[in-house]
């Protein structure tokens, strides 16, 4: 009857956000009187999943779950949310766990609520909080179903440390075949990625032209940040898609969301609207972001920017 | 190739968002509503299979007489024909469950949806469509080429893309990406006059029951005032950070 929680890793390492997704199971594991069971697959060490509430561990050692495969993966979880009798099973929503989530509801007959910010507010009915309209707005929902699938939202719930003992045991499900391979992964390997980003540095159209990304790197550099991009830059070609960010591109969720020469449009916040702070920087007193933003300077991005920089740095240091 | 476009009948990307009947149902006075942007990537990279590799599309709505107009939209653009099973969307399982009906019936080979609408983010539709006829599954769907049977997907992973290999039937979750922007479709005079003849067959539901229910909905919190700092005392602004804000 134990909550499951699928605690994802790359290569071998668990990521932050299985220590959230533990984090939630713990709290709605004490809300239902019950403990908690982590899967893990093909991860090198599982025991830190004991510092956020896991009581147990299935660890899952298989090359052929080597690259990640939602039927697969959907499948694993599957059987280890039989074997455990678990009723809730806890995901992340990264790009690999929204992915299986669907398929892992349909194989368990589990209602299944996604981008969920807080622990049920009700078990019975079991209600959750989530975001809807994309950001703009929150929807209770109740899970009718008699097993239960919860979305947690990327940074909205946290990192709770609850000591528990993480015992380890070995399960070997079956591999579900899958009719998708994946032929290759081409993947930035060196930088933070907009979606595990504490802190995401993000430039629009007020910078002119793409030969002026450098301070905005150099920004993202110094603070350890992920860089981003509004829309029309990304539309124009200035910068990657993969870095577009808002309603149509990707969601952030940081800590710290810092906006240079972007004005602020209703699909921008929207997208960027589950970030805890948010600093705009833009020459425009009228720009609408600064109504959006916890923070703000009126004044040029290039003078603000590299004095920015130079101070952060000089922080940094002092607080080394 | 009988592709198959689910269209989400959505509020406008600028729409203000309010609730009403107690905060149980969206408020729609004033609204426009269009068809979901990720839909329209699909729709538009429909169009392409239609006109170089000859496949039929037909698109579909699960909604009530109101979203008929999307679906004409859909039709202008240059689907064949529209079909709105004649149920309330309530949640994605249910969606999910009246699309395989019509999925089966009509024995598609591929179909195209978006990977979530912006109204419920739900995120759900196409994988649980997927797995109730058996198909192949791939969303975040960036780039897609069939080749008879045989399919090659970009799916778009955090901090990169991953080229996958499948086979039909397939469902896909299309993004922004699947086209580029500039490539989308819209309709013009000639698409809308045409659209006017084309079929849109309502279909009576199976009557899929619901797996979650929507309580209400609650707006944001309203955001306080933003501080603003001087740019010649960019000091301040990373003490507030760090001492304050607590983010650095």
């Amino acid at each position: 009857m134990s909550i499951l929680v699928y605690t994802e890793s790359e290569n071998g390492t668990l990521k932050k956000a299985a220590f959230e997704v533990a984090s939630y199971a713990k709290a709605v594991a004490d809300q239902m009187g019950t403990s908690v069971t982590a899967v893990a697959v093909n991860v090198n060490d599982t025991s830190e999943l004991g510092k956020y509430g896991v009581d147990k561990v299935l660890n899952v050692s298989n090359d052929g779950l080597a690259k990640f495969n939602a039927k697969s993966y959907a499948s694993v979880l599957s059987q280890a949310a039989k074997q455990e009798g678990s009723k809730v099973v806890v995901l992340s929503q990264s790009a690999d766990s929204k992915y299986l989530a669907p398929l892992l509801s349909v194989g368990l007959d589990a209602g299944y609520a996604s981008n969920v910010v807080a622990v049920p507010t009700s078990t019975s009915p079991f209600t959750v909080k989530r975001t809807a309209f994309t950001n703009k707005a929150f929807n209770f929902t109740t899970i009718d179903t008699d097993v239960k699938i919860v979305g947690v939202s990327n940074n909205s719930f946290g990192l709770v440390e609850n000591s528990a003992s993480a015992s380890s045991e070995d399960f070997s499900p079956e591999i579900a075949i899958s009719g998708v391979t994946v032929e290759s992964v081409d993947k930035v390997t060196d930088k933070v990625t907009i979606a595990d980003a504490e802190i995401v540095v993000s430039a629009g159209r007020g910078l002119k032209g793409p030969e002026n990304w450098g301070m905005v790197e150099e920004l993202a550099d110094v603070l350890g940040a992920a860089t981003a991009c509004s829309k029309p830059v990304s539309d124009l070609g200035w910068r990657p898609h993969s870095e577009h960010v808002g309603q149509t591109g990707k969601p952030v969720a940081s800590n710290l969301y810092i906006a240079i020469g972007i004005s602020g449009a209703i699909q921008h916040l929207a997208g960027i609207n589950a970030s805890k702070v948010k600093v705009v920087i833009n020459t425009d007193p009228e720009a609408p972001f600064f109504k959006a933003a916890d923070y703000g300077v009126v004044g040029d991005a290039f003078e603000v920017v590299p004095q920015l920089i130079e101070k952060l740095k000089a922080f940094k240091s002092a607080n080394a | 190739m009988k592709i198959l476009v689910c269209i989400s009948h959505v509020p406008d990307t600028t729409s203000k968002i309010n609730f009403t009947d107690g905060d149980t149902k969206f408020d729609t006075n004033g609204v426009q509503f269009v068809i979901n942007p990720n839909d329209e990537f699909g729709l538009t990279r429909a169009m392409w299979f239609k006109e170089k590799q000859g496949a039929s599309v037909d698109v579909v709505n699960v909604g009530g007489p109101e979203t008929e107009p999307t679906l004409r939209k859909a039709l202008a653009i240059g689907a064949d024909t529209a079909i709105r099973v004649n149920a309330e969307a309530k949640d994605g399982y249910q969606v999910a469950k009246e699309l395989a009906k019509v999925v089966k019936d009509g024995g598609y080979d591929l179909v195209i949806a978006g990977r979530e609408s912006i109204d419920y983010n739900g995120a759900m539709v196409p994988g649980m469509l997927a797995e109730m006829v058996d198909a192949n599954f791939v969303t975040n769907c960036i780039s897609l080429e069939v080749d008879g049977t045989n399919a090659k997907a970009t799916r778009e992973i955090d901090g990169g893309k991953e080229s996958v290999s499948t086979t039909l039937p397939l469902v896909i979750g299309g993004q922004k990406g699947l086209v580029e922007e500039s490539d989308l479709r819209i309709p013009n005079m000639r698409g809308i006059m045409m659209a006017r003849k084309k079929p849109l067959n309502v279909l009576e539901p199976v009557g899929a029951s619901t797996e979650t229910g929507s309580v209400k909905f609650e707006k944001p919190a309203p955001k306080g005032e933003v501080t603003l700092v001087a740019p010649d005392n960019l000091d301040e602004l990373v003490n507030l950070l760090h001492n304050e804000a607590k983010v650095i």
